[in-house]
């Protein structure tokens, strides 16, 4: 089975001030459909910047892509006609929930017409538009039985992600709703057109603890039944416990590991999982953290960006980056001295 | 018995909502009622939703809201309602630590600047003695004396969070109120500065009240707890009781949604529906009673009081 999205060696980075961040550093990954895949990592590891590579929503100006493909079911996002990523691909077969749905609304029009501009243009009911139009995009039209057979697909997702009374939901402006409900809103929008991949940006970082369980389960519900991939990003570990199939972990612009859900918490390999496990906070209190800082990406440590913090690092691991090693079916590391037989 | 070095006793702190010429159309009771003593060097966690209260809380305490009704004891005596000049000697001994540490820090002070200020404020040591005192607590805090000539933006989030919590310490209080204190902080980063207030609390002999949504941090830190819904204590109690057999239906629901890695995945079956209501609308009766699966008729009549259960005590009218 070929995988829905593979990410081969994605190298990219951004032109600042202080000379180039090399923010992706030969990051691979792939999800199959129906998958959910956690992308955990600490703040600066470049998970959001990968999601959004994927997207291809970088900032055209700074950011520069210096080697890599996205394979998304079998076209190369890269290289393929921008035009037509954007009429078949990006919003329609990959969306987006952000991780803010405080700031993601527009504050001046209700939610329903919000959710209506997304499907005159990204609605699976929809055809090709064409590639190029005489007339502005907002004098374009939107036929009355496409929006009737529209309207109805909202009121019926909107019933999935379980808001009450839909309806008046689509009145309401953005400020009279709580952030769950716009979270919901949120992950309802990124489903309407029907895709194949969801990327999921910390869907649940602004939401209180018994919001967050509410939305995971949605999303792993819906990911189900729908049989849509979603790409997770997290910083929470118990967040990826509780919904992925499996877990890539990213350090420093770097993947580290990979792993089935199982597999990834029972028998974590490289030394960066393993400290990040023990970090948690737990009844004992022996939560240790880690010494030291994440590196800035201007000048990064050569070879493995983790090894200025890990006490196994030796000579290859400043030298060269390690490759990928193969620990049992899905699970591989990248670095010369995993914990083979972690407990 | 020892005597309690702060006690809350029926605080309130209600703010006006306004409608057209200043007029007062309803309240929003953001604290209602809320009573406790904190025991000298004990950790007391206060936990709850975002908007239940728990920040105005520990800001009235400080003075930064002033009660509506009620009283604040510290050391026994009453500071709800001092003059400013008096209440400044208290405020010596009580801190807070606010929730954004980069915030609180003036962007364009170099940290030694902030770090003298509220010795200026406070003391009458001179510049030697002052120097001498903040270098001695950034080494407590673990950072490097050369952080004194930078710049809050050139510090990562944790070691802003180390300057502000030296900034409080240089004063030697008694009582620390640490709000939020790892909101933001990534959990490598967050497990040292955690370790970092275990020991600060041993060397410098302080009781803190932290507040904070994250039960995983409570539960590692406290040693008594207060759950808080809506401006109201739902249940408070010694910590392992309350994660271990919690009474209060919410208190269930909280320590139930909290991801356990290695056990039962809570999002398969998570039985607490909806949110909390509008704070400036809330329900007759029990305020939870609106997403309570226990709710009864008497729910909706009485507001239940907070009312001991051994080891703690919890405001239920059908505990567990």
């Amino acid at each position: 089975m070929t995988a829905l999205l593979a990410v081969e060696d994605l190298s990219l980075g951004f032109a600042t001030e202080a000379g180039f961040a090399s923010v992706l550093d030969r990051v691979s990954l792939s999800i199959e459909r129906g998958q959910v895949l956690g992308l955990v990592g600490e703040s600066g590891c470049g998970k959001t910047t990968l999601a959004r590579a994927i997207l291809g929503v970088l900032p055209r100006e700074t950011a520069r892509i210096t080697g890599g493909r996205v394979h998304f079911r079998g076209t190369d996002l890269l290289t393929a006609d921008p035009a037509s990523v954007n009429q078949t691909i990006r919003g329609r077969a990959i969306t987006f929930v952000p991780q803010d749905p405080f700031t993601s609304f527009n504050p001046v029009f209700t939610v329903g017409d919000q959710i209506m501009e997304i499907l005159k243009w990204k609605s699976p009911r929809a055809g090709e538009l064409p590639g190029r139009r005489w007339l502005p995009a907002v004098v374009a039209r939107y036929p009355a039985e496409r929006r009737q057979a529209d309207v109805e697909a909202v009121l019926e997702l909107l019933d999935a992600v379980q808001l009450p009374r839909p309806e008046q939901m689509l009145r309401k402006y953005p400020h009279e709703l709580s952030g769950g409900q716009r979270q919901r809103l949120m992950i309802a929008m990124a489903l309407l057109p029907g895709p194949d991949l969801v990327i999921a940006d910390e869907p649940t970082t602004a939401l209180d603890v018994t919001i967050q369980a509410q939305i995971l389960g949605l999303i792993r519900r819906l990911a189900t039944e729908r049989n849509v991939a979603v790409l997770l990003t997290t910083h929470d570990l118990g967040a990826a416990y509780e919904i992925c199939d499996a877990v890539n972990v990213m350090y420093a612009g770097q993947d580290v590991e990979s792993a089935p859900v199982d597999r990834f918490f029972a028998a974590p390999a490289h030394p960066y999982t393993t400290k990040l496990l023990a970090s948690l906070p737990d009844a004992s209190g022996t939560a240790s953290g880690i010494p030291g800082e994440v590196p800035g990406l201007i000048t990064p440590p050569g070879g493995c960006r983790f090894h200025p913090r890990c006490e196994r690092a030796d000579g290859p691991c400043r030298e060269v980056r390690p490759p990928v090693d193969q620990l049992g079916a899905g699970h591989w590391v990248r670095c010369y001295h995993p914990h083979r037989d972690a407990p | 018995m020892t005597q309690a070095i702060l006690s809350l006793g029926d605080l309130q702190v209600h703010f006006a909502v306004r409608g057209p010429f200043n007029r007062r159309i309803g309240s929003i009771k953001a604290v209602d009622g809320v009573s406790f003593d904190l025991m000298p060097g004990e950790v007391f966690g206060l936990v709850g939703e975002s908007g239940c209260g728990k920040s105005t809380l520990g800001k009235a305490i400080m003075g930064i809201h002033k009660p509506t009704a009620g009283e604040i004891r510290f050391e026994g005596q009453r500071i709800d309602a001092l003059a400013p000049s008096a209440r400044r000697a208290v405020r010596r001994s009580l801190q807070y630590a606010y929730q954004d540490p980069g915030a609180s820090l003036d962007p364009r002070w170099k940290i030694g600047a902030s770090l003298h200020e509220p010795l200026v404020i406070h003391t009458d040591l001179d510049q030697a003695a002052r120097e001498k005192r903040i270098r001695s607590i950034l080494e407590a805090v673990g950072l490097p004396d050369t952080h004194l000539d930078l710049y809050p933006h050139e510090i990562s989030g944790g070691q802003q969070r180390r300057v502000g919590l030296a900034r409080i310490l240089t004063l030697h209080p008694k009582v620390v109120i640490l709000d939020e204190p790892t909101s933001g902080l990534d959990v490598s980063v967050q497990a040292t500065v955690l370790s970092l207030f275990r020991g600060l609390r041993e060397t410098f002999d302080l009781t803190y009240v932290l507040i904070s949504h994250d039960l995983a941090v409570i539960r590692t830190m406290c040693s008594r707890v207060a759950v808080m819904y809506l401006g109201r204590i739902v249940e408070s109690g010694p910590t392992e009781a309350i994660f271990d057999r919690p009474r209060h239906p919410y208190t269930r629901s909280l320590v139930a949604a909290i991801p356990k890695i290695g056990g039962v995945r809570v999002t398969r079956d998570f039985w607490l529906q909806g949110e909390p209501p509008d704070p400036g609308n809330l329900p007759s009766g029990c305020r939870f009673r609106t997403r309570c699966p226990k709710a009864a008729d008497l729910c909706a009549r009485e507001e239940p009081a907070l009312s001991p259960l051994a080891p703690g005590s919890v405001a239920c009218h059908f505990p567990d």
